[in-house]
Parts: structure tokens; C-alpha cells; sequence
């Protein structure tokens, strides 16, 4: 199997499991888990240095889900990499569960930092990078931030102080899935151009097809020839992103979801199934 | 040794050279020790220590919501930080990145906050903090403390170095009343006796320790036995010597150069309510906001001198 097959089966698990645990609990942040899936395929699966069986290492790579309510594909992600149990995933926002909505430290394997009050977590992303750089270490920091998320005046802060620092180890991956909770990010609050933005603060920027796995690799592994500048890539992506019923959906952001949607959840969740039952087979 | 009788002079150095210099042998001795500044490293003297240790000083700008989180970061590395600003900023403006990112995140970090209450002087309302301490003891298992001289702020900044948690430390800038000599320790949880007595408790922290020492001074002239006690460490509280104070008391006014709300007074009352009830009187600020003015002017217009403390005194016996 190449790397791309495999990142695709990855992929799959991903998001099979991120709608097999929203759908058990019944509610939850459909929308901005799902857009980041691909990313995480990519992180986890491919260009991240991280194991469960050494989750001190002090070379690992770090991973901080500054958008905390995407907690739910995190966790499927770990669970798709072994440091959690998949049955964990059928506990997500239940009352004593080791997997809340937003990721907590202290709770889960694999979670590196306690995330959800927006804007915090790109900080800390910035200080993890700062820390390694100072202890000349070669690891490397990622963090995703929403692209409503980039409201935040507290992200601006960190973009120019990575900038100040060039934490050329450090990667911002923007989910920008154009919506926030209450609609569109254009309508809220034009963020107009991320890519013409992060450049002026300093970054290198990007912006790729955040459900082209191959795409989002490519900018990571160029975004790693850089040595003075910390690397944003925009990606383009969709809330609900790989399930069309839900990208089409417009109020997608948070779901409680309907008999209709139920029932496409399900379908979508039995096509994932029947597609990595295929993948297993070859 | 513990004055027993107030020492009229101010100390030899500014609590802000203590700060600067423990902070620079504590740098030097453990390469994980880095103190964060948000532009105000020549407000705190650490701006000469930059060439001493230049990787272990980061200036990060006029963004503390940030620094939090750098903090954060550092820690999550097992880094040590040290972060200062001015009291209101170190609390108020970065607070849920403090609450979230530092104190729910379960990470070790040493804050300074300068510029207690009235010691702002100048730099009036805006940043005259008359809450941090309050705010402060809301965060779950944070430490907080309240400095009242030179040789307790080197005492608990060392402490704090060596205990893992988020620990607060607010103190003045200036030069304090000499209180305490060299070697004097200062355990977390504990209150200091200065003064025994038998008629009231003046309870204090920071500046005001100085002012209920005078106080008792006064209070003796006149027939009236008062004990004095430092109570720097304002979370965890010394519910002990509190009880044990009201029980030989019966009568407890505590003294905060901050609200009454949420700070020392706060705490004294919660802990003698739930322990031991007797009467309590709290002087600090009331429903007001800060303001320009020197120390002894604004000490005098909250009523926070030692003349005033004598007349409350007075009024509660």
C-alpha cells in the first residue's frame, strides 16, 4: 500500500469514528470536526512524530487543537492511533468521561494541551515552540485554529510573536470551513485574505485544498525547508467536510440532529463502514 | 528575628531589585527558570539582567493574554516560568487565559504582580488592582500571596520555585518597611504573629502590615492591647492561628490595601464564619475605583493609615 492509500484509510477511520461518537452521544460539533479530519490524516498518520508508547518523549512532535470543539475527531484520531481505546469514543460527553467536549490534558492520552476558550491554545502552541527552539531541539509544533477562531485578538498576539521569534518549527493550520456559529464568517467579521494576512505578521502562508491530503503534505514538508519563518496553511475546507448531506447543510456548525439527518448520518456512516470492511479485506 | 516594634525605615532595596536579583540566581542555578515580561522589564529591573541571561528573559510585547499562554507552552516543556506585569494586568486583563490555560490545565507558573492597589500611585484607576487577590483565589488550587517586605518576597519567590502549581505573589514595586531579617521563613498556609495581644486581632498583608504595626504602637499609648498578624499567605489561609486569634481576641479587623470583596478580609471572614464566629470589622476599599495620587494620599482617602486603623479600633471595642 502506498502512503497515500494508507492516509486515505486513516482518513476514513477518522471520520468514520469523529460520526460514530457524535451520533452515540446524539449532539455535537459536526461541522468543524469533520473539516479538519484530512488534516489530521496527514498529522497523525504521516508527517507527525508521536507514539503512544512514548508520549514523554521529549523530541515528539506536539499537536495542540487550539479550535477545541473539534475535540471529537481528535479523539478519534487517537483512538485510530492507539493511544486510547476505541470504546472510549462511545463515552464522549458523558457524565464522569475521560473524553470531554474540549480536549483537558489531564484527562486524555495523546492530548497534549486543555483547549476551548478560543484564541488560547495558538499561544501555548507558540511558547511549546519557543521552549524547543531555546533547547535547540529539531521537534516541531502544530496547532489548528479555526478560522472564526481568528476573531480572536489573542491569536494575533501569538501570530506576531512566533513571527518576533521565527519559530520556523511552528505550523498555524487554518481550518477555514467559512462558517462560525452564528453563520459565515465573511458576514460576522470579514477575515478577507488569511494568506495575505499571515504574510504581513511574518508568516510564510499557504492556502491548499484541505481535503487534498496529498496537497496539505506538500505544504508541510515545503512549510519544513523554512528557517526563519513559523508557516500558516490556509486550509480550504467545508464544515461537514466529507459527507455531502452535511456539507450541504447550512446550519451545520452544531448539530442536534433531525430524523433526516439521522438518517443520513447513518447512511454515511455505513458507506465508511463498508468502504474500510474493503480496505481490511485488501 | 520578627520586629516586634515597628522599624521606622524603609528597607535598603526596592522590592523590584529583590524581584530582578532572586529571579536572575534562580536562572542562573536551573536553565529551566524563564521569566516573561510584557514591556515592563525596566519598570521591574529585569531589564538589567537581560545581557546576564538572554535566553532565560523574554520580552514578549504588550500582549499578556499572550504571555499566558507562552507560559503555558514553556510549562507544558517543563520550563519554569516566572511572569510579571503590573498587578491589574497580571489578573484581570489575562485572566481566562490564566483560569483555562494555567490554572484548569493543571501548569506551574510563577506570577508577579506589581503595583498593589494604591502603590499605582500615578498611573491611577486603570491600574490600580483592588481585585487580583480576589480573583486570584478563585482559580482552583492556586497559591496566593501577598509580600510585605524584601525578605519575605525572596523567601516566597524561592518557595514558589520549588513547588509545582500556579502561584500568585502580588507586591509593590518601591522600597517596603523593613519587617523581617535575613533567614526568616515564610511557609505557605501559615500567618505570622508580629504582636501578641488580647484586646483585638488587626490582621494584614502587604503595606498594611506596616500600618497595623504603628497601629498597635498607638493602641498600647492609649491602654489597648492589640495583636498584629502578616497574613501573606492569603490562599491557603492560616485557619488555625485565625481561631486561635479570635478565640484570645474576640474581636478581628483585617486590613487590605485592596476590596474588601474577594481579598483578605474575605478570606478571614469565610474561614472565622465557617470556624469560630466572632465579630469582624474589614477595612479596604468599598465600591470605589482607583485614582491618581501618592501612596500617603491615597492610604489616607481609603482610610487605610494607621490613624484611621487606630479610630476603627476605637469604635469596634
Amino acid at each position: 500500500m502506498d502512503l497515500l492509500e494508507e492516509l486515505e484509510q486513516i482518513r476514513d477511520e477518522i471520520r468514520l469514528w469523529t460520526l460514530k461518537e457524535l451520533d452515540h452521544l446524539g449532539f455535537g460539533h459536526y461541522g468543524g470536526s469533520l473539516s479538519i479530519v484530512e488534516a489530521l490524516a496527514v498529522l497523525y498518520g504521516d508527517v507527525m512524530n508521536v507514539r503512544p508508547d512514548q508520549k514523554e518523549d521529549p523530541d515528539r512532535d506536539f499537536f495542540i487543537l487550539s479550535k477545541g470543539h473539534g475535540g471529537p475527531a481528535l479523539y478519534a484520531t487517537l483512538a485510530v492511533k492507539g493511544f486510547i481505546d476505541y470504546e472510549w469514543l462511545y463515552t464522549l460527553n458523558q457524565n464522569g468521561t475521560k473524553l470531554p467536549s474540549h480536549p483537558d490534558r489531564n484527562l486524555t492520552p495523546g492530548v497534549e494541551m486543555t483547549t476551548g476558550s478560543l484564541g488560547q491554545g495558538i499561544s501555548v502552541a507558540a511558547g511549546v515552540a519557543l521552549s524547543h527552539k531555546l533547547a535547540g531541539r529539531g521537534s516541531y509544533t502544530y496547532t489548528i485554529v479555526g478560522d472564526g477562531e481568528l476573531n480572536e485578538g489573542q491569536c494575533w498576539e501569538a501570530i506576531q510573536f512566533a513571527a518576533h521569534h521565527k519559530l520556523s518549527h511552528l505550523f498555524v493550520l487554518v481550518d477555514d470551513n467559512k462558517k462560525q456559529l452564528d453563520g459565515l464568517t465573511v458576514d460576522i467579521c470579514n477575515p478577507f485574505d488569511f494568506v495575505e494576512k499571515f504574510r504581513a505578521f511574518g508568516f510564510e502562508a499557504v492556502r491548499v485544498d484541505g481535503s487534498n491530503m496529498r496537497e496539505i503534505r506538500q505544504a508541510i514538508l515545503t512549510g519544513k525547508k523554512q528557517t526563519e519563518k513559523p508557516v500558516a496553511i490556509i486550509l480550504d475546507t467545508l464544515k461537514g467536510q466529507g459527507v455531502p448531506y452535511l456539507e450541504e447543510k447550512a446550519d451545520n456548525h452544531h448539530l442536534r440532529p433531525s430524523k433526516q439527518d439521522q438518517a443520513a448520518i447513518e447512511e454515511a456512516i455505513a458507506l465508511l463502514e463498508k468502504r474500510a470492511t474493503k480496505e481490511a479485506v485488501k | 528575628m520578627i520586629q516586634q516594634e515597628l522599624i521606622q525605615e524603609n528597607e535598603l532595596k526596592e522590592m523590584r531589585q529583590v524581584y530582578a536579583e532572586t529571579l536572575l540566581e534562580l536562572a542562573t542555578k536551573d536553565s529551566q527558570v524563564i521569566a516573561l515580561e510584557a514591556d515592563l522589564m525596566s519598570a521591574i529591573s529585569t531589564n538589567k539582567m537581560k545581557s546576564k541571561i538572554p535566553d532565560q528573559l523574554i520580552n514578549v510585547g504588550i500582549m499578556e493574554a499572550n504571555m499566558m499562554g507562552v507560559a503555558a507552552g514553556l510549562s507544558l516543556t517543563g520550563r519554569i516560568p516566572f511572569v510579571h506585569t503590573f498587578a491589574q494586568f497580571a489578573t484581570r486583563r489575562a485572566f481566562d487565559q490564566l483560569f483555562v490555560s494555567l490554572g484548569y490545565a493543571k501548569l506551574n507558573v510563577k506570577i508577579l504582580g506589581s503595583d498593589a492597589g494604591v502603590t499605582a500611585e500615578h498611573n491611577g484607576g486603570t491600574h490600580m488592582a483592588f481585585e487580583d487577590i480576589g480573583l486570584m483565589r478563585l482559580i482552583p488550587n492556586a497559591t496566593v500571596y501577598e509580600a510585605s517586605d524584601s525578605t519575605m518576597l525572596k523567601a516566597l519567590l524561592k518557595q514558589s520555585y520549588e513547588e509545582y502549581g500556579v502561584h500568585y505573589i502580588r507586591t509593590i514595586r518601591k522600597k517596603a518597611v523593613k519587617l523581617y531579617s535575613e533567614g526568616e521563613t515564610f511557609p505557605k498556609g501559615k500567618g505570622k504573629v508580629l504582636r501578641e495581644g488580647s484586646d483585638v486581632a488587626l490582621i494584614a498583608s502587604g503595606i498594611m502590615t506596616a500600618e497595623a504595626l504603628k497601629a498597635a504602637v498607638e493602641l498600647k499609648k492609649q491602654g489597648i492591647e492589640a495583636m498584629v498578624i502578616d497574613m501573606y499567605s492569603i490562599k491557603p489561609i492560616d485557619s488555625e492561628l485565625l481561631v486561635e486569634a479570635a478565640k484570645q481576641t474576640g474581636k478581628v479587623i483585617t486590613i487590605e490595601n485592596h476590596n474588601v470583596i474577594g481579598g483578605l478580609g474575605s478570606a478571614v471572614a469565610e474561614t472565622l464564619g465557617e470556624n469560630y464566629p466572632v465579630p469582624i470589622k474589614r477595612m479596604g476599599i468599598r465600591e470605589q475605583f482607583g485614582q491618581v495620587g501618592l501612596t500617603d494620599y491615597l492610604k489616607d482617602y481609603y482610610q487605610l493609615t494607621s490613624e484611621h486603623i487606630v479610630k476603627e479600633v476605637r469604635a469596634f471595642l
